[in-house]
């Protein structure tokens, strides 16, 4: 819950409500692809993820 | 007040100890998990940090950690907005990592954390500073300076790839940044990845390669990928890379702007690498340089602090040094992510509580980057005697002299001193040591004793007194941060067939009266030594120097290709056995390679994996 909390608090700074949607999508999206595959691979340009 | 700053789960964690803005201990945590570049939770760089100040986790008033998750996941989803549907593979890889872990950091460091205070009060104690705040501040609260203008630049933190900062006293105020693609670290990964070299590690190597070949691609990339303003800002041409949507650094039309794929990670070398590498080294100059020149008009400042990543890039420090915009320079010597882990503590302390810094007069307050373990001399006997060693006990006087004879006579010298240094270069702490002046001792120290590439070339240390002598520099460079050439009266010309030569041949031929430090452009990456800072290391140099007139020793770090540097005695045996060092000085303990029982040597050339 106060993960939730404290991402509803950094979108209100940030002022980036307009991710919600995106968010949720994603994180649908993302479950979908984290169950299918079992498990998480991290890209190899760290740098940049 | 104590702060304990932390950098993770990306690369080179690390973790800082400050006790009233006083930096008492910093480590990385490969040098404990003895995993390179290691990015997971820095629980043994923990450990010795507090082991060092004598506390415990619940005598320690904040915890700061290095950078801002919810930001940089925001970035993430923008960017893979802004491109789709293309980048849908890099997505289906990343977010995954993202959505099981990485958003929830906070809460993965709560955790960790428990392993050493159960009942320990998180709220309001746990802090987050901004990635290239945490640059900032690491450059600029230990600096000598009262006022001074921080440029940070790096491949990304949070948005932020490039980022000013003023600071004055105990504040420290960021003034503005470049975002996201658009980054100068990223450029010249992206050239590190196409030159056949591994990205975040590989860039010295680009930055050793270049001074081989001419910047003949310098107009090409300057035309074609990055639009360079009059004051150093910029902007990639996202056309020709592919590190937003893909998983590599560069993309076909990149390939083409260059006649060509990237090399394969061990294809041999050619001429047109070399070339590559002088010509991105060349870019980055003059874009570093064209920002300092605008930011010293601009805010008319004095002095320079530089952090990040691409101040790592020491040719280009050495140049924005003599360029003088401004009078004085100091990096970091930190100045990648591990450095992230000081920077936030220090962020905390000055930033979040607004309390006051002491200057140290000239002095940093690095402490010459000495922040690490050390062993007392009984521990170190009993380290070595368990790990099968043969040694003998001298006192200081004669284990000078011992090791000063050794080096005289040409042979390849482990020297393990005092606490270990913080940041990815030896300061002659955790060295290995040769003669300048023999023509062979490069060849010999990269192919029998740091099984890496030959054409890398190896750096100086120096008696602080007498680096004007033998180089064009007459300043502190106690991090080995800078680059500059060897005195013209020290200098041998070549002739044009020796010019004519490739590689490892050029690097044969002797330079200079120190050839073995010589770059095949004169050039040497300088480590001033200070009595004030690491008086036996000076004592060392000062007995060779009488010996032979020569105040330089070769010192690179002690490890080999791929290893992390040693941290305890037994980890320098275990090198010191796998390799052709001849002699190894611990502490107190002379241990030479003809004593040691055979059946303890070990091969260590493929221990460990490629860099």
């Amino acid at each position: 819950m106060s993960f939730l909390a404290e991402l509803w608090r950094f979108m209100r700074v940030r002022k980036k409500f307009w991710l919600v949607p995106i968010l949720i999508m994603m994180v649908l999206f993302g479950g979908l692809i984290v169950m299918t595959k079992g498990s998480a691979i991290a890209p190899f340009i760290y740098t940049v993820f | 007040m104590r702060i304990l700053g932390l950098s993770a789960f990306y690369h080179d964690s690390a973790a800082a100890l400050i006790e009233d803005g006083r930096v008492v201990a910093a480590a990385q945590e490969e040098r404990f998990s003895r995993k390179k570049h290691d990015a997971g939770f820095p629980r043994h760089a923990i450990a010795y940090c507090l082991e060092e100040a004598g506390v415990s986790l619940g005598d320690v008033d904040h915890v700061a950690f290095y950078d801002k998750p919810f930001l940089k996941f925001e970035r993430l989803l923008e960017t893979y907005l802004a491109f789709a549907p293309r980048g849908f593979r890099s997505f289906s890889m990343a977010i995954p990592v993202w959505l099981k872990e990485k958003l929830f950091q906070k809460q993965h460091l709560k955790d960790e954390l428990k392993a050493w205070a159960a009942d320990y009060d998180w709220s309001n104690r746990l802090l987050f500073a901004e990635h290239h705040q945490s640059h900032a501040a690491s450059a600029f609260f230990p600096s000598p300076f009262e006022e001074a203008v921080v440029l940070t630049m790096d491949g990304v933190g949070e948005w932020a790839t490039t980022s000013v900062g003023v600071g004055r006293g105990s504040t420290l105020e960021m003034i503005k940044e470049i975002h996201f693609p658009h980054s100068l670290g990223l450029l010249y990964s992206a050239f590190t990845y196409y030159t056949g070299f591994k990205v975040n590690s590989g860039e010295y190597k680009v930055m050793g390669l270049a001074p081989y070949g001419e910047p003949t691609y310098a107009q090409t990339i300057l035309d074609h990928l990055i639009d360079l303003k009059p004051d150093g800002s910029f902007r990639l041409n996202l056309d020709y890379f592919n590190y937003c949507t893909g998983l590599t650094m560069t993309n076909r039309r990149f390939d083409d702007l260059f006649g060509g794929p990237p090399r394969k990670a061990e294809d041999r070398l050619t001429q047109r690498e070399m070339d590559l590498a002088a010509s991105i080294q060349a870019v980055i100059e003059e874009a570093v340089l064209r920002m300092t020149r605008a930011l010293a008009a601009e805010t008319g400042a004095k002095n320079l602090c530089l952090a990040g990543g691409v101040a790592l890039n020491c040719v280009a420090n050495g140049k924005v040094l003599r360029d003088g915009a401004f009078d004085a320079l100091w990096v970091q010597p930190a100045a990648g992510d591990a450095g992230g882990a000081l920077g936030a503590a220090l962020s905390a302390y000055h930033g979040f509580h607004g309390r006051p810094r002491q200057l140290n007069g000239a002095l940093d307050a690095m402490a010459g980057s000495y922040l690490g373990p050390t062993y007392a001399q009984p521990d170190i006997e009993r380290r070595l005697s368990e790990a099968g060693a043969q040694f003998r006990v001298v006192d200081d006087d004669a284990l000078i002299a011992e090791t000063a004879d050794a080096l005289v006579e040409g042979k390849a010298v482990g020297w393990f001193q005092g606490r270990m240094e913080f940041g990815p270069r030896a300061l002659g702490a955790r060295s290995i040591l040769g003669d300048p002046r023999s023509p062979t001792m490069q060849k010999v120290l990269n192919l029998k004793v740091k099984y890496r590439e030959s054409f890398r070339p190896f750096a100086p240390s120096v008696l602080r007194e007498d680096v004007a002598d033998w180089f064009e520099l007459d300043g502190d460079s106690p991090y080995m941060l800078l680059v500059a050439d060897v005195c013209h009266e020290r200098r041998r010309e070549m002739t044009a067939s020796e010019q004519a030569l490739f590689g490892i041949d050029k690097l044969n031929v002797p330079r200079s009266e120190v050839p073995a430090v010589t770059h095949v452009d004169y050039s040497a990456r300088i480590q001033t030594v200070h009595r004030e800072t690491n008086p036996r290391y000076h004592a060392l140099l000062s007995a060779f120097k009488a010996k032979t007139g020569c105040p330089l020793l070769v010192n690179t770090s002690f490890n080999v290709r791929g290893e992390p540097i040693v941290c305890t005695p037994e980890d320098a045996f275990r090198c010191f056995m796998g390799t052709e060092i001849e002699v190894l000085a611990v502490g107190n303990c002379i241990l030479r390679k003809e004593d040691q029982d055979e059946n303890l040597r070990r091969d260590y050339k493929d221990a460990f994996e490629l860099d």
